[in-house]
C-alpha cells in the first residue's frame, strides 16, 4: 500500500498547488500541448507534393497491397484455417494450461475494440461522410495480410527468459530477424520504433483515451475541468500498473468483452428494427466513397478519413498487435498470423461497419434537402445536435434507445481504460528494449504515463487527436520497413506450413 | 494386469476417503491405480496482457506446486499397499479430463470425492461428481 498511499499524497499536493487556477489549467496545458506538438503532426501528415494526400496513409496502404499480393490474398484463402484454429482444432490437449489461439486474440483484440470503433468511426464520418467507410472497410481488409506478416514474425522471433515468460513484437524481429538474414540497420529500426511505440502508448493508448473518456463522463454528469478527470484516471491507472493491484485489471478485462458484446447486439437490433434502410445506408456508403456526396475534398477526403481511421482503430502494420500476439503457445509461429489476421475483420470490417450503419440510419449528418449533399461547415459535415467523435455515435443510438448513451458512456470510460492498460505495456516492452529490464526503470516509465493521464484529460480534442494519429503511424514507418525485408521469412513458414498440412504431418486433433 | 481404477484426486478430505476406498479394493482385486489431478483451466478465459506474457511461468509453477502438494502426499498415502499408482496431473475441465482417461486407459471404476457444496453453488459452478454421474462411461464411485 505504501506506493498507493504515495501516489495518493502525490496529486493531494498537485491538486492543492493548482486548485486556484483550476480552469486556466486546462488552457495552460492545452496552449502548451498543441505548440510543442503541431510541428510533429505536420511532418508526418505533410501531403505527397503536389497531391492532397498524406504520405503516412499512402505508406500503410501500399504496405498493406504488397502484403495481400505477396502472400496470394492470404485474408481470404486461410481464413477457414484461422477460424479452426481459433476454436482449438489443432491445439495439442498436452499443451492445455499455456495461453490458447482464443486467449491472444481476445486479448489483442481488447487492445484495438475500443474507441477506434466508436469515436474513430464518428469522426470519419462527420469529415470524410459516409464514403469514409467505404475505405475503412477496404482498409480492414487489407490490412489483415499486414497483421498476418507481423504476428508471424512477433511469435517467431519473441524472446523467451529462463523463467519461461516471454517479450515479443517488431522491436526483437527487426534486430533479430535482420541479424537473421545479413541485413544492416536492425537495430537502428528497433529502436526508432521502440521510441515511438513510446510516443504512441503516451497518444493514442493513453490521452486519446482518457480525453475521449473525460468528454463521455461531462456529458452525463456535466461540464468540468478536464485535470480533475486526469487526475481520478491517473490514481486507478498508477495502482493498477504502479501498485501492482491486478484485481481492477482483471475485472476491467472481463467486462469489456461483455461490454464489446452488449454494443454489436444494439446495434444490430437498431439495425435490423431498420432494415428497410439498409440497402439506401450502402448505396450512400458507395456513392460517398467515390463522389464524396459535397465533403470537404470529395473523394479523396472519404478516403482518406477512412484510411487513417481504419489504421487508427485496427493497428494494423503499426506493430503493437505482434507484441500483444507473441505469448501464444504454439510450434507453428505462422498460425499466429492467421488467428491475428482476424482481428481487423472483427474489428473493422465488423465493427465499425455496424457502427457507421447506425450513424447513417438514424440520419445524424445533415443533408441539403435540394441537392443531396452534406451541409458542410468549417470542413465538418453539420450534426443534428452538432456533435462529434464519441457524442455523435451517441446520439445515433440514443434515437433507438433513450438509455443507451449511459451505457455508451460506461463502455466508453472501460474501453478507454483497457485500452490505456494495453497500451502502458506495450509502451513498457518498447521502454525496457531500450534501457534495459529493471523495477526501477520500469517505474519511470509508468510514472511518465501516469503524468500523461492528466494532460490528456486538460487537453482539447484536435490536438490530441493529432498527436495520437502521428505517434501511431510514426510506429509503422519502421515497423514496415522491416516487414519488406522479413517477408521472405513468413513466405517460407507458409510453404512449409502448407507442407505439413498436406502430407498429414499437422492434423486436426479434435 | 487387469483394468485400472481412475481417481480423481485434489488434496481434500473427501478426495483422501476417496482414494482409501481406492486402494482397498485395488489391493483386492490387484488393480492398479491412475492417479488424476486436475488443475481447472479453459482455453476461452480471458486473459491480461501480463497474465499472456507470464503464462508460462506460470504454468510450470503450477505443475511444479500440485506435484509437491497434492500428488506426492496421495503417492505417499498409496505406496506400502503394494499397489501400482500412475500419476497424472493435467490441465482442463476436471469431469472431461477424467471420462477423457476412463475412455483411453479402458479404466474399469472412477472413484471421486464429493466436495459437499450446496446444491445452489454446484449449479452455479457445477460439480465433478454430478457431472460425472451423468456422463461416465464406466461405474462411479462417489465419497462424501
Amino acid at each position: 500500500m505504501s506506493v498507493i498511499s504515495r501516489i495518493f499524497v502525490f496529486f493531494a499536493a498537485l491538486l492543492a498547488a493548482t486548485g486556484a487556477q483550476a480552469q486556466s489549467l486546462d488552457e495552460t496545458i492545452n496552449g502548451l500541448f498543441e505548440s510543442s506538438t503541431g510541428w510533429y503532426v505536420d511532418l508526418i501528415f505533410a501531403n505527397f507534393p503536389g497531391t492532397e494526400v498524406p504520405w503516412i496513409v499512402g505508406w500503410l496502404v501500399i504496405g498493406a497491397v504488397v502484403f495481400s499480393l505477396y502472400f496470394g490474398f492470404v485474408q481470404f484463402r486461410w481464413v477457414g484455417h484461422s477460424i479452426r484454429l481459433v476454436k482449438g482444432d489443432y491445439s495439442d490437449p498436452n499443451d492445455a494450461g499455456e495461453v490458447s489461439h482464443f486467449q491472444a486474440l481476445a486479448t489483442a483484440l481488447s487492445g484495438t475494440v475500443g474507441l477506434g470503433n466508436i469515436a474513430g468511426v464518428a469522426v470519419a464520418m462527420s469529415i470524410g461522410g459516409p464514403g469514409a467507410m467505404f475505405w475503412m472497410i477496404l482498409a480492414g481488409l487489407l490490412g489483415m495480410a499486414t497483421k498476418f506478416t507481423e504476428c508471424t514474425l512477433g511469435v517467431k522471433y519473441r524472446n523467451e527468459f529462463p523463467d519461461g515468460s516471454v517479450s515479443g513484437g517488431p522491436m526483437y524481429y527487426l534486430t533479430k530477424g535482420f541479424k537473421e538474414r545479413g541485413l544492416p540497420g536492425g537495430t537502428f529500426l528497433a529502436v526508432g520504433f521502440s521510441v515511438f511505440t513510446l510516443l504512441g502508448a503516451l497518444g493514442g493508448g493513453n490521452m486519446f483515451q482518457v480525453n475521449q473518456a473525460h468528454q463521455q463522463i461531462s456529458g452525463v454528469v456535466g461540464e468540468y475541468p478536464g485535470w480533475i478527470t486526469g487526475i481520478v484516471f491517473a490514481v486507478i491507472v498508477g495502482v493498477v500498473i504502479i501498485g501492482g493491484l491486478k484485481s481492477i485489471a482483471r475485472v476491467t478485462e472481463k467486462v469489456v468483452p461483455f461490454m464489446g458484446i452488449l454494443y454489436v447486439l444494439a446495434a444490430l437490433v437498431i439495425i435490423l428494427a431498420n432494415f428497410d434502410q439498409i440497402g439506401i445506408a450502402f448505396s450512400r456508403i458507395i456513392e460517398g466513397a467515390f463522389t464524396g456526396l459535397g465533403v470537404a475534398g470529395g473523394m479523396v477526403g472519404a478516403l482518406i478519413q477512412g484510411f487513417r481511421r481504419a489504421a487508427f482503430s485496427n493497428e494494423a502494420g503499426i506493430g503493437s498487435a505482434a507484441i500483444a500476439h507473441s505469448a501464444v503457445k504454439t510450434k507453428e509461429p505462422i498460425t499466429e498470423g492467421f488467428v491475428a489476421l482476424l482481428e481487423p475483420f472483427i474489428d473493422t470490417v465488423v465493427i465499425c461497419t455496424i457502427t457507421a450503419l447506425v450513424i447513417i440510419i438514424s440520419d445524424q449528418l445533415v443533408t441539403d434537402p435540394e441537392t443531396g449533399l452534406f451541409v458542410v461547415e468549417n470542413g465538418q459535415i453539420v450534426t443534428q445536435s452538432g456533435a462529434t467523435g464519441v457524442a455523435l455515435t451517441s446520439d445515433a443510438f440514443a434515437t433507438a434507445f433513450s438509455w443507451f448513451p449511459i451505457v455508451l458512456a460506461v463502455a466508453v470510460v472501460l474501453f478507454a481504460f483497457s485500452t490505456m492498460l494495453s497500451w502502458s505495456y506495450y509502451g513498457l516492452k518498447a521502454w525496457t528494449f531500450l534501457f534495459g529490464e529493471g523495477k526501477g526503470k520500469e517505474l519511470v516509465f509508468k510514472a511518465i504515463f501516469c503524468f500523461f493521464v492528466v494532460i490528456g484529460a486538460a487537453a482539447s480534442l484536435d490536438p490530441v487527436i493529432a498527436f495520437s494519429d502521428a505517434a501511431l503511424f510514426s510506429m509503422a514507418i519502421f515497423n514496415v520497413i522491416g516487414l519488406y525485408f522479413l517477408m521472405p521469412l513468413v513466405k517460407q513458414e507458409l510453404r512449409k506450413y502448407s507442407e505439413k498440412l498436406r502430407s498429414g504431418e499437422i492434423r486436426k486433433v479434435k | 494386469m487387469s483394468d485400472p481404477f481412475i481417481v480423481g484426486y485434489d488434496g481434500s478430505p473427501a478426495s483422501d476417503r476417496a482414494l482409501d476406498v481406492a486402494i482397498a479394493q485395488a489391493v483386492e482385486a490387484s488393480t492398479p491405480i491412475i492417479l488424476v489431478h486436475v488443475l481447472e483451466w479453459s482455453p476461452y478465459s480471458f486473459l491480461t496482457q501480463e497474465e499472456l506474457a507470464e503464462r508460462h511461468r506460470r504454468r510450470k509453477e503450477e505443475l511444479a506446486r500440485a506435484e509437491s502438494a497434492v500428488v506426492t502426499p496421495a503417492l505417499e498415502r498409496v505406496s506400502g499397499h503394494g499397489v501400482e499408482v500412475s500419476p497424472v496431473i493435467r490441465y482442463g475441465h476436471s469431469a472431461e479430463i477424467l471420462v477423457e482417461l476412463a475412455k483411453s486407459e479402458k479404466a474399469r471404476q472412477i472413484f471421486v470425492g464429493r466436495d459437499g457444496s450446496s446444491a445452489f453453488k454446484a449449479r452455479l459452478f457445477g460439480s465433478t461428481a454430478a457431472t460425472l454421474v451423468q456422463v461416465s462411461p464406466v461405474p462411479c464411485t462417489i465419497l462424501p
